[in-house]
């Protein structure tokens, strides 16, 4: 935080003035595009402001100064594990040798990069007991995707083509069912046991040969192992479906449980969360898939391979005839697989379970520390990250999740993840992660006891906050309404830039 | 909370306006409340047949989103284009220039399994 | 564990404020059959040793060989301001800006990189991003099917044979994806075959819902744009182009050219090739779509006492809230390297990016006149911007024995365009403005001698003759 504290920043295109800027690149002659047809020419240049290179980086500055970070303060963002990036990684992804590869480039040249991804793909295999790891989805999302596509892949080479339907709980990520739909799916969304997970006797009714696939979070989303999820399986496989395990939960159980050995299919990992890669204010991530044995013809293409003479190469697309096809360009977001790798090998087997270790001690830990001043829903052992309501303190006082996540803005930390799942009324969702001191989860835990006291005493306070922000909360409606999602000059007139 | 009593209901929160062989469908004020500030209401074009109880639109909060269920089925004869620029007025004016689409009824026994005023208050009171 | 901070006293104190004995007590309700077996990796490596291990490892890679490849992934010089701000932790090390009161840095560097986006494709929606040009362009590909309600597309082939492969992944959950050849030969050899084109639009039994190609088209030659988008509006399709950012600096913009939607690879903005990614899915549309665009938006508003401020918008739309309703499954975007691309676009600045894109054409230009005179020619005749396929007797072999001389030779097209075979003998040749005279006189005097060491002499296709 600068001395006088961050300030709104105007936009660059209030910041350019004709003529500023130049001097990077050496004039190319006058004629160069001559020999385009005119009717291939961009007649008018797009507007982009011209600035001088301190002006941009002031700029960029001033307006990092607004963000909350890992970096800045702890940020309890449950479900999205935002623990330490280590610095290490940042240097090694931008080491030439990785930076500056070309992924087109033949294998010949790509050595050090393959032998990476392959190694890696193994580790990842290794964590999650599966028995082979594509590496190639951008995201937890795309990851999804490839998974249900390899599972109707499955059905449909089997001929078992009355397969339409995946069964969601109703505490997934949203993203598991848009990806059931975006995969040609029906979903069926099964409501949630009093405990918050899985009703296993409600999904294994709803199994049937309509049935292509369940997708589970395990631990589920409001942080508890689904300790049935054996008897589950069963019936998933006895029914002639799939088991998908979204792994976004990953952190919790490294060492502890490996969904491959447990039984199910397919699972994806979120690099971004469980092995450190930085979220980047909203990506990039990596979203590798681990299959079990019945579903390694349909992995997508091209996987790294390692030939005999211990050389590495890239497989042709000939070479996996019933692979589900290419998800994305290239092999991967490979800068950030190098980080993912740069993670597990520093802390090896005994270090991935300390973090999985530490992280749960420190769940358990803060909900313990919260339990007199907050519902607690689900009071049983946790594991990463727990669900806390202030369905009574709204009863109460008034003051709901929402304001009580805004006030722990004036106090230094990132509220946790509010009214997910929406299954529990007033929830927050507070993932602490293992690279949080005891300190902090103490001076968290006293803010949190401190608000829910305020919102008791002077609850305007809290549903006021918050104080010290930047800016208030936000006028969301008028910007749905009549959206704004572009500058214009015309905007720029109606509100004035911030002095 | 008291609702209009000329008006009948769905347990799903629209209400029905009935004008002859016609009805106007919109949601309830209970209803535009619980979602909050409604910033979008996607409507079926007019022609279209609805059936009774099938979802034939949505409406959006900043948070939320809802499906729309016909009260009663029958073609669309207009929709309120008034919403498109402006959603708020379902906040504003629930039961007025909130109003979503008419519809020609076709089933007209389907009105009768719609609630009356004191019976919808009842469901809201109810929780 | 390297990271964490916990000392054996604290570890202590947690389980005894939780009223335990062990952390094993944690993890009691995972059923004994169900625990997982020891797990098996290499032994944890101290930092400098594992900064060792990761410089051996990148030093592997051949990164100091002089390359004429691009294929859709292209050098750039990135201004080192561009990283620098990059590594600030405020920007990589939040998340999502679901707080927006405590994340108007992203929202604000979004709100930009939509307009400035919007700038370079003259389209007004821009999405905060998505994973990579394949990525976006198969997003582009579905939105055109939500918004006719249709469920047929056709793609040129002069799309990137990656990007294709994709949409078809895309298409596996139940939608008809179709390729629209490319000319054989002539003047326009190597882009869209209009004829071809119209005929697949004219079947009334199965409408098309969009169509898509690019430009530069994959072989790096210009395609009739205006052309295809009028024969795709006539039989009400919406037309998606797929560009190259930078030549959005000097070619005609989609929006221009009546697109409806643009999809892209943002990576030649300041990002560097990293072997596939992170990249930048650039996808832009009409306001008339603006519902159908999936991924996130962020718009301009106010907070409580007036002030501008920006903020996520339209979020019903997006999974988290519609679920199995929802345009994309999409969450995790690439909000990093859209910043980069602003950052990028902002210190490069308007002249400097029409500097970057004629310097590319100007050393391309040099670069074909060079290899004219050894007596190696384009495939193709059509105008080109930067990037263009020359006929070379047996291609693959002298591509890979230029790797010795130090020499990356572009792309032998027979390894991405295997069923084409006016490509089985064609290296793929790009230029940007790193590349220099040098590099070009060095290259082509490399080449002149790698393919009089391969005995028979070079037949080209201009020449005519057996290939």
């Amino acid at each position: 935080m600068s001395v006088t504290g961050p300030r709104l920043q105007p936009t660059i295109f209030e910041l350019g003035r004709d003529g500023r800027g130049g001097g990077k690149i050496p004039h190319p002659p006058a004629d160069a595009l001559d020999r385009l047809p005119a009717d291939a020419r961009r007649s008018r240049p797009p507007a982009i402001p011209a600035m001088n290179e301190p002006d941009v980086v002031r700029h960029y500055v001033n307006l990092s100064q607004l963000n909350f970070a890992v970096d800045t303060g702890f940020y309890p963002l449950g479900s999205c594990t935002m623990k330490f990036n280590p610095k290490l990684n940042e240097w090694a992804a931008r080491l030439s040798g990785f930076a500056d590869l070309h992924p087109m480039a033949p294998d010949e040249v790509a050595q050090g990069t393959l032998e990476l991804l392959w190694e890696l793909e193994e580790a990842l295999a290794e964590i999650s007991g599966m028995q082979a790891v594509t590496l190639q989805p951008a995201a937890g999302a795309q990851g999804e995707l490839t998974g249900i596509l390899m599972i109707r892949a499955y059905h449909s080479e089997r001929g078992d083509t009355g397969r339409t339907e995946v069964l969601v709980p109703d505490s997934s990520h949203g993203t598991n069912p848009a990806t059931a739909s975006m995969a040609g799916y029906t979903t069926i969304t099964i409501p949630s046991a009093s405990d918050g997970g899985v009703d296993v006797d409600a999904f294994t009714a709803a199994l049937g040969p309509r049935t292509a696939a369940v997708m589970i979070t395990n631990p589920s989303t409001v942080g508890l192992f689904e300790s049935r999820i054996g008897e589950l399986l069963e019936a998933v496989h006895a029914a002639g479906a799939l088991a998908y395990m979204d792994g976004a939960n990953l952190n919790a159980i490294m060492g502890r449980f490996k969904p491959g050995e447990a039984g199910f299919d397919v699972m994806h990992f979120n690099v971004h969360k469980t092995f450190s890669t930085p979220h980047g204010g909203g990506g990039p991530g990596a979203g590798p898939v681990g299959v079990g044995d019945h579903l390694l013809p349909y992995l997508p293409t091209p996987r790294v391979l390692r030939a005999d003479d211990g050389g590495y190469r890239l497989e042709r697309p000939d070479e996996r005839p019933r692979s589900i096809g290419r998800m994305r360009s290239f092999v991967g977001n490979t800068g950030v697989l190098v980080r993912a790798y740069a993670y597990i090998r520093a802390h090896g087997a005994a270090g991935l379970r300390e973090v999985s270790d530490d992280a749960v001690l420190a769940a358990n830990y803060l909900k313990h520390r919260l339990a007199d001043a907050y519902d607690i829903p689900f009071d049983r052992p946790c594991k990463h990250e727990f669900v806390a309501s202030a369905a009574t303190i709204k009863r109460e006082t008034g003051v709901r999740t929402l304001d009580i996540a805004k006030r722990l803005i004036d106090f230094g930390f990132h509220p946790p993840t509010i009214y997910f799942p929406l299954i529990v009324e007033e929830g927050m969702l507070i993932e602490p992660t293992e690279t949080e001191s005891v300190e902090t989860l103490d001076a968290f835990a006293d803010t949190l006891i401190a608000i829910a006291g305020e919102a008791a005493s002077d609850p305007e306070l809290v549903r006021s906050a918050p104080h010290t922000a930047p800016v208030k909360r936000l006028d969301e409606a008028t910007a749905a309404r009549h959206p704004n999602l572009r500058w214009r000059p015309m905007a720029g007139a109606e509100t004035p830039c911030p002095d | 909370m008291s609702v209009p009593t000329d008006l009948r209901y769905t347990r799903d929160h629209e209400w029905v306006r009935i004008d002859g062989d016609e009805a106007t469908v919109g949601i309830t004020q209970y209803a535009a409340d619980q979602l909050g500030d409604i910033v979008f209401v996607e409507l079926p074009d007019a022609g279209r047949t609805l059936e009774t109880a099938k979802s034939f639109g949505v409406v959006e909060s900043v948070k939320a989103v809802s499906d729309l269920f016909a009260p009663v089925g029958g073609e669309v004869v207009a929709t309120n284009d008034a919403l498109s620029s402006g959603p708020e007025l379902v906040n504003s004016d629930p039961y007025g220039e909130g109003w979503m689409v008419r519809i020609r009824v076709e089933e007209a026994a389907d009105l009768n399994d719609l609630l009356d005023a004191e019976a919808y208050d009842a469901l809201v009171a109810a929780g | 564990m390297p990271y964490g901070p916990h000392t054996s006293a604290d570890r202590e104190r947690m389980l005894a404020a939780i009223g335990i004995d062990s952390i094993d007590d944690l993890f009691a309700d995972i059923p004994e059959a169900l625990r997982a077996s020891p797990l098996d990796l290499p032994p944890p490596q101290p930092e400098l040793e594992l900064a060792s291990r990761l410089t051996q490892l990148a030093a592997r890679n051949r990164t100091d060989l002089v390359s004429f490849l691009g294929a859709g992934v292209y050098r750039h010089w990135s201004p080192p301001a561009v990283d620098q701000l990059l590594l600030r932790g405020e920007w990589y090390t939040a998340y999502t800006p679901y707080q927006p009161e405590v994340s108007q840095g992203t929202l604000q560097s979004i709100y930009e990189y939509e307009s400035l986006m919007a700038e370079l494709v003259d389209l007004d929606v821009v999405s905060a991003s998505h994973y990579d040009g394949a990525a976006a362009t198969a997003e582009a590909a579905l939105m055109t099917c939500r918004a006719t309600r249709r469920e047929r597309v056709l793609i040129s082939r002069g799309v990137h044979p990656q990007y294709r492969a994709t949409v078809a992944t895309y298409f596996e959950g139940g939608l008809q994806l179709d390729e629209i050849p490319l000319v054989a030969e002539g003047a326009a050899a190597g882009t869209t075959d209009l004829d071809a084109l119209e005929a697949m639009l004219a079947d009334p039994a199965n409408p098309v819902a969009g169509v898509v190609a690019a430009n530069p088209d994959f072989l790096g030659l210009l395609e009739p744009m205006p052309r295809i988008a009028e024969l795709a509006h006539a039989a009400g399709a919406l037309f998606v182009a797929v560009v190259e950012p930078v030549s959005l600096a000097v070619l005609a913009p989609p929006g221009s050219y009546g697109a409806d939607i643009a999809a892209g690879e943002g990576q030649p903005l300041g990002i560097a090739p990293q072997y596939g990614g992170p990249f930048l899915g650039i996808l832009a549309a009409t306001e008339a779509l603006t519902r159908q665009i999936p991924g996130r938006l962020v718009g301009m508003t106010t907070d409580l006492d007036g002030q501008r401020a920006f903020v996520m918008t339209m979020r019903a739309r997006e999974q988290d809230i519609r679920r199995d309703k929802a345009a994309s499954n999409i969450c995790t975007n690439q909000a990093l390297l859209a910043l980069a691309a602003s950052i990028y676009l902002a210190t490069i600045g308007p002249h400097g990016l029409r500097d970057v894109a004629a310097m590319g054409a100007a050393r391309a230009a040099e670069l074909e006149s060079s290899l004219a005179a050894i007596g190696v020619r384009r495939v193709h005749a059509g105008p080109y911007l930067n990037e263009f396929a020359v006929g070379v007797r047996d291609a693959r072999a002298v591509h890979r024995r230029l790797l010795d001389r130090g020499f990356l030779a572009g792309l032998a097209l027979a390894d991405a365009e295997p069923d084409d075979p006016t490509l089985a003998d064609a290296l793929l040749l790009c230029a940007t403005e790193v590349t220099t005279s040098a590099d070009i006189a060095a290259f082509v005097a490399a080449l002149e001698e790698t393919m009089k060491e391969s005995a028979p002499p070079l037949v080209t296709a201009a020449e005519g003759g057996p290939r």
